[in-house]
């Protein structure tokens, strides 16, 4: 029912592509990110909270369909639903139904709480597609309020400091997370890059509640933001914008940093491992719930959970996406 | 032990010098002194020798989670740690609070008599143990089994936290840590103690530093009559002094670090010194009787381990220009003549290291496979010169001598310390550097095709990186390895083999000459660019910019 093409996941029954790398007709996303939404499509499908991101993201005149959480669409020989994925705001999971069963494509997403988003739904299916990124068992996530904890600890000792604490995360979805954990815990501002500020008005715009934020550009050249924290996109980092940071200390909030040779090899001064990405055991736990007999996995460490997925006795295959998940380098997840 | 933990993590996860020194100063004056001296032990690169095979570490997290080997390897494969894989695969067992043991008792109490438990105890014992920890005690608690226990701080920065711990000089702390010593209370009191002990004896003076002499200077008016002052090459090693006192040789360098190991063909010879004999010079890779390029000299300062095969690679000299100590008395007082003297005397002495005399050297073939009679300690030559055009000169030619330029002392100045203006002088060749950022990565030829070993760096021009020169030599094997790995980590797009880095990685590039150039988008062209060191101390946006390099131009 699904076919891997040059532009990525097609489906000839519906005609439609799936987070399609090259422009195509119609065009079916699943949520927001650089490296599963991308611009030039002749008409978009999504879950209703995902289209003023990607309004922001393409423009206001985007041909944009959206579909509530569970409503369903019939496109050609089959029914297109979405369902929650817990990853960031809009983001879900795409139900296909049809002749050959259902197919459910969770695209990313993760288990933990999250208050910027809808939570993970499990939805029954055939054929389910899951994502990868951490498809190993040395992906572990501590508890929410543990990560921000350490986060608020760092915080406290830079300021003593009078350091600046410059918090690299992305800018959809993690950046507005922390806002909204650290919101109810802090007393002051956070400080934020230029860069940012779309989104984090997008969230605001849909009722996200997140800790006030002041861009960085509306100070004058010359402010000091020792002791005061920082949030920027890791591609900001290493430009001549830190300059104005003064004195600092540097973090990532990614799960990548769970791997202490990760973060050294890039030199941060903290890695916080706080990922929008399921990790070893909600992947497990998800695949299980969903009841599929046949899982195809992409991104990441994709063979590695296939061929675990396979010793425990499931149908189970390697499918490849364009999707890059927070390993890749620019500001997608 | 958790505490030890805390101290791991703490230097773990911080790129700061001072906070990793400040993190051991505050370990160090909590601890329990036996504590502290294990701590010391681990911090200073020791380890715990033969106790447990990675392989077996390996086992007993398969037994204890039920991974099977493939994924155990793929999982190391990201992880690049044994010990710190298995902590992260071992997370998954719950942790049982428990009283927390002593850095000492578990190392004294547990994990060395572990030594003696066959395969299947050592096994429970460590199962039990994990689930007792949290999980940076975990790790700790891995790494001290496999001897993989590496804390990320150097010998200076260890001694430093000492140092500041008991209020004492740097240098009576690192001659205190010298040689062997066992771990334990009554050892780290010794260690912090104020009054004097027999390692204080290894002590150097404090370095007496030159002063710049800087570009458009009048040197003739700077330097007046020119009979004042002794002229000598400014040599390009590792500045130094070698200290013989009641029959032992330390070399420290000038950062207060001793490198008597990294050098025993010195110490050799410095064994025919008299006792009491302290001299200032550099350590020069040497070979047919000219200094080697300071790369070499810094693959003997690397690995400590492979020295004896290193120092037949690489020889080097003690190149001595200063006497500081004369049978036990410091003559720093004493004008520069007198100490020339004295150390004339000294090193015309110190016999050849064997084969045939000096004079035969000049007919060795110019790569001679060993040098056979090659001085080990040597007196820098005086050079002469009646005018400053004639110093001019000198400098002029200073690359061909492989060395920096000129060194001007005042004959009868004292030696001081720190750097006293006046006294001495360096006139450098006008260095051609840049901080440059790794913009544009690919592969090699020949033996290098399968590493991306060509670089194209750029200069900072209005907040964007443009091209100013391609290098391709210029790093060790194991940097060029290093920054292969890191490039393929941190593409950021691909066209054809040429890769687009994240700008992160900053390395100092050198060069001959610089040029106007219309062919070039910067404007610019340089000559034969090479890389001098990879500064990975320092972040991309301090790299230099586009007009920094433009105003090289004369
Ligand atoms: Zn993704
Ligand atoms: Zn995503």
């Amino acid at each position: 029912m699904l076919h891997e093409t040059a532009n990525g996941v097609y489906c000839p029954d519906g005609d439609f592509h799936l987070d399609p790398w090259h422009p195509v007709p119609r065009a079916v996303i699943t949520h927001a990110h650089g490296d599963h939404a991308r611009s030039g499509n002749a008409a978009y499908l999504c879950a209703a909270p995902c289209a003023p991101l990607l309004q922001r993201r393409f423009g206001p005149d985007t041909p944009i369909q959206a579909l509530a959480y569970g409503d369903s669409l019939t496109l050609g020989d089959v029914r297109v639903s979405f369902h929650p994925a817990g990853h960031i705001l809009g983001s879900a999971q795409v139900r296909v139904e049809g002749k050959a069963g259902v197919w459910v494509l969770a695209g990313d997403y993760k288990r933990a709480a999250d208050a910027t988003c809808t939570e993970f739904e499990p939805v029954t299916c055939d054929t389910f597609v899951t994502e990868s990124t951490f498809g190993l068992p040395i992906y572990r996530w501590e508890q929410t309020a543990t990560v921000i904890a350490e986060i608020l600890d760092w915080w406290d000792v830079n300021r003593q400091k009078a350091l600046t604490s410059v918090l690299f995360c992305y800018t959809i979805g993690k950046a507005q997370r922390l806002l909204t954990e650290l919101g109810p815990r802090i007393d002051r501002p956070v400080f934020v890059h230029g860069m940012m500020i779309p989104m984090i008005d997008a969230y605001r715009a849909a009722g996200v509640v997140m800790a006030p934020t002041v861009p960085l550009i509306d100070k004058p050249r010359g402010t000091s933001f020792a002791g005061e924290l920082v949030l920027a996109p890791p591609s900001a980092r290493g430009t001549p914008w830190m300059r104005r940071l003064g004195e600092l200390s540097d973090g990532l909030a990614s799960g990548l940093m769970r791997v202490r040779g990760v973060r050294r090899q890039r030199a941060y001064d903290r890695g916080f491992v706080l990922s929008d990405h399921a990790d070893w055991p909600a992947l497990l736990q998800t695949i299980t719930e969903t009841g599929a007999g046949r899982v195809l996995t992409t991104h990441g460490h994709a063979e590695p959970l296939a061929r675990f997925l396979k010793s425990q006795g499931l149908d189970s295959g390697v499918i490849r996406t364009a999707w890059e998940g927070e390993g890749g380098g620019d500001d997608s997840e | 032990m958790i505490r030890f933990a805390t101290l791991f993590a703490a230097i773990d996860q911080t790129t700061s010098t001072n906070a990793k020194v400040e993190a051991m100063a505050s370990y160090f004056a909590a601890a329990p002194p036996a504590d502290a001296a294990w701590a010391v032990f681990f911090l200073t690169g020791r380890r715990l020798k033969r106790l447990v095979p990675g392989a077996a570490i390996r086992e007993w997290t398969m037994t204890a989670t039920g991974i099977e080997e493939w994924l155990l390897g793929e999982c190391y494969a990201v992880v690049g740690d044994g010990a710190e894989t298995a902590a992260l695969i071992l997370d998954q067992l719950p942790s049982t609070a428990s009283e927390s043991l002593s850095l000492a008792d578990w190392v004294e109490g547990r994990i060395l008599p572990l030594r003696h438990a066959d395969a299947q105890s050592q096994q429970a014992h460590v199962l039990a143990w994990v689930r007792e920890l949290t999980r940076w005690e975990r790790l700790v608690l891995l790494k001290l089994l496999t001897g993989e226990l590496r804390l990320g701080v150097s010998q200076t920065l260890v001694v430093r936290a000492l140092a500041q711990t008991a209020a004492l000089p740097a240098t009576t702390m690192a001659a205190r840590l010298m040689g062997e010593w066992t771990p334990g209370a009554a050892w780290f009191r010794s260690l912090l103690s104020d009054g004097v002990t027999a390692d204080d004896l290894s002590r150097p003076y404090p370095f007496f530093l030159a002063a710049p002499i800087e570009h458009g200077k009048d040197v003739a008016q700077l330097l007046g009559d020119l009979a004042m002052w002794q002229l000598e090459w400014k040599w390009d090693g590792i500045r130094a002094q070698l200290v013989k006192r009641a029959g032992r040789v330390h070399l420290w360098s000038r950062g207060e670090e001793l490198i008597t190991d990294r050098f025993p063909e010195i110490s050799d010879a410095a064994q025919s010194l008299p006792d009491g004999t302290v001299l200032d010079g550099e350590v020069l890779a040497f070979r047919a009787e000219r200094p080697l390029a300071f790369s070499a000299l810094q693959q003997r300062i690397g690995r400590q381990k492979q020295v004896a095969r290193k120092a037949r690679d690489i020889p080097v000299v003690f190149m001595a220009y200063d006497i500081l100590e004369h049978r036990g008395r410091d003559v720093r007082a004493n004008s520069l003549s007198v100490r020339r003297t004295l150390l004339e005397h000294y090193i015309a002495s110190a016999p050849s290291d064997a084969g045939p005399s000096p004079g035969h050297e000049q007919l060795l073939p110019f790569d001679a496979p060993r040098d056979v009679g090659h001085r080990t300690l040597r007196v820098s030559p005086v050079l002469s010169g009646a005018s400053v055009d004639d110093l001019a000169r000198l400098r002029a030619e200073s690359r061909t001598h492989g060395v920096e330029g000129l060194m001007i002392k005042r004959f009868d100045a004292a030696y001081g310390v720190g750097r006293k203006r006046g006294d001495w002088w360096k006139w450098k060749i006008d260095p051609f550097t840049i901080d440059a950022v790794l913009i544009y990565a690919q592969p090699g030829s020949g033996k290098r095709a399968s590493l991306l070993t060509d670089y194209t760096f750029g200069l900072w021009d209005n907040g964007e990186l443009v091209p100013v020169a391609k290098a391709y030599s210029g790093l060790t094997n194991e940097e060029i390895a290093e920054m292969d790995r890191w490039i393929r980590r941190h593409t950021a797009e691909r066209f054809g083999p040429v890769r687009h880095v994240e700008p992160v990685q900053v390395f100092e590039l050198g060069f001959e000459a610089i040029a106007k150039s219309a062919r070039h988008r910067s404007g610019v062209a340089v000559r034969f660019p090479r890389m001098l060191r990879w500064r990975r101390d320092k972040p991309a946006s301090e790299a230099d910019t586009l007009d920094s390099l433009r105003s090289m131009i004369r």
